[in-house]
């Protein structure tokens, strides 16, 4: 019996690496369209979701309800498996692009919406006040302070993306995790290809989820600070009032 | 042309669902142990255990659920159910572990110098003070992980473990009409709204209590 992780099994992989190397493109391949997606859905849902029109609410919480409230692997199945019933046959790649796109776009949804309603109404009243229509309100005030203040939320939401890309193993899509499992299956050479998979994955991930602290952070600080310096104004105000 | 739902397919069905609920449930308990453990780790330890705590986090975070559903799979001999279940506890471990940080930051200073000052042991002010408030402010994010718990269940028909969704598919399978497959689709997914939707909005209630 040789260890699960023997040198000559190391040896495999590295000889093989371009299939590991074309499954990480696919993977990234998706991942970015998948984003480019999820962003679309998630800020015009977002936006919807806080609009005066209830008929535009309830169709963006029908959306993210039913998308948050079941599994991925489902939305992917029913994409790959279900859709040619009705001779609809995609590509796995755009399942793939679609099926994150779609399942994410609704969690975006959710952190624009979160982000809208965080800006104070004072600024939705005085935008109105100038004149502004709702679509300019948001295009030029609300949303570009929302931006700020989901840059964090939205970077780990990338993190969960590109995870969540692995789905496409389960449909034969060609992404790294599929890549792994098909050539370690083929010659059981389990542990290495495993360690080597997830090392790439986190080359993709750990970046931005450390970017993501970051800004965080940041945030935190600059928000202790402004409400300090604002507590010393309104003791010197009281001193001076006093 | 035969029937979708009868008490042989419901059955077979509910078995799924059973295996679901298990491997959800004990996961997530274990992984609010383990988590907490990892939690106090990385927050208080300057040592190598701090350490240790903080790579098992960083790497379990940023690598996919279903890399390790497979890895555990195929290197750990173990029946499919165990090892289920030790996959995502390692994995639930780190997220778990995360979000109690978070809670565990937000107790602001004072409650820490206060215990010292009233003459509480590091391990005592964690225990009796600091845990208690930050499990409370916590329990609706551990919620919303449950939910997404529940859900990531389904990755398991990966490796063959036959919970609700590969009980559902290995069921689409004797099936070849349109109409029979959609329902049967709309049914799984169905079931999975439901249950996650009961603890989603769960997780609103309590949010708004607080």
């Amino acid at each position: 019996m040789n260890s699960p992780f023997a040198w000559f099994k190391w040896q495999a992989v590295f000889r093989d690496y371009n299939i590991f190397f074309e499954g990480f493109l696919t993977t990234l391949e998706v991942a970015v369209l998948g984003l480019a997606l999820s962003l679309i859905l998630g800020v015009v849902f977002g936006v919807l979701s806080t609009s005066k029109l209830k008929i535009f609410k309830i169709i963006s919480r029908i959306y993210v309800e039913i998308i948050q409230n079941t599994p991925l692997v489902i939305q992917i199945f029913f994409l790959f498996n279900g859709l040619p019933y009705i001779k609809v046959i995609l590509p796995v790649f755009l399942i793939g692009v679609l099926g994150v796109g779609f399942y994410h776009g609704a969690y975006i949804a959710e952190v624009v919406r979160t982000g809208i309603t965080s800006t104070p109404k004072g600024q939705f009243e005085a935008a109105k006040s100038q004149g502004f229509s709702y679509t300019q309100t948001m295009r030029y005030i609300i949303l570009p302070q929302t931006i700020k203040i989901i840059i964090p939320p939205l970077t780990n939401q990338l993190v969960n993306l590109i995870k969540n890309t692995s789905v496409l193993a389960m449909i034969a899509g060609g992404d790294l995790m599929y890549r792994t499992d098909s050539w370690s299956s083929s010659n059981m050479y389990y542990g290495p290809a495993y360690a080597i998979s997830g090392l790439l994955y986190f080359i993709m991930c750990y970046p931005l989820a450390r970017f993501a602290r970051k800004l965080e952070l940041k945030e935190k600080k600059e928000k202790t600070t402004v409400s300090e310096t604002s507590m010393e104004g309104l003791s010197v105000a009281t001193e001076g009032g006093l | 042309m035969s029937q979708v739902f009868n008490q042989t397919t419901l059955l077979f069905l509910l078995n799924g669902m059973k295996l679901t609920l298990i491997i959800a449930l004990v996961s997530i308990a274990l992984s609010m142990f383990f988590g907490t453990i990892l939690a106090v780790l990385r927050n208080f330890s300057n040592g190598i255990l701090g350490k240790i705590a903080t790579i098992y986090i960083e790497i379990f975070r940023n690598t996919p659920l279903l890399l390790w559903i497979l890895a555990i799979r195929f290197l750990v001999p173990i029946p499919p159910m165990y090892s289920g279940i030790l996959s995502f506890t390692l994995f639930t471990s780190a997220v778990m572990a995360e979000i109690l940080r978070g809670g565990m930051n937000s107790v602001s200073k004072g409650q820490y110098e206060a215990a010292y000052s009233q003459g509480f042991s590091k391990f005592q002010t964690l225990k009796y003070i600091i845990l208690p408030q930050s499990f409370r402010s916590c329990i609706p994010t551990f919620l919303s992980q449950g939910v997404t718990v529940i859900k990531d269940t389904s990755f398991l028909w990966a490796v063959g473990i036959e919970e609700f969704t590969g009980k559902g598919m290995i069921l689409m399978g004797s099936f070849a009409s349109s109409y029979q497959v959609f329902l049967l689709f709309g049914t799984i997914a169905a079931t999975y709204f439901v249950i996650n939707f009961a603890i989603s909005c769960s997780v609103r209630t309590i949010k708004t209590a607080y």
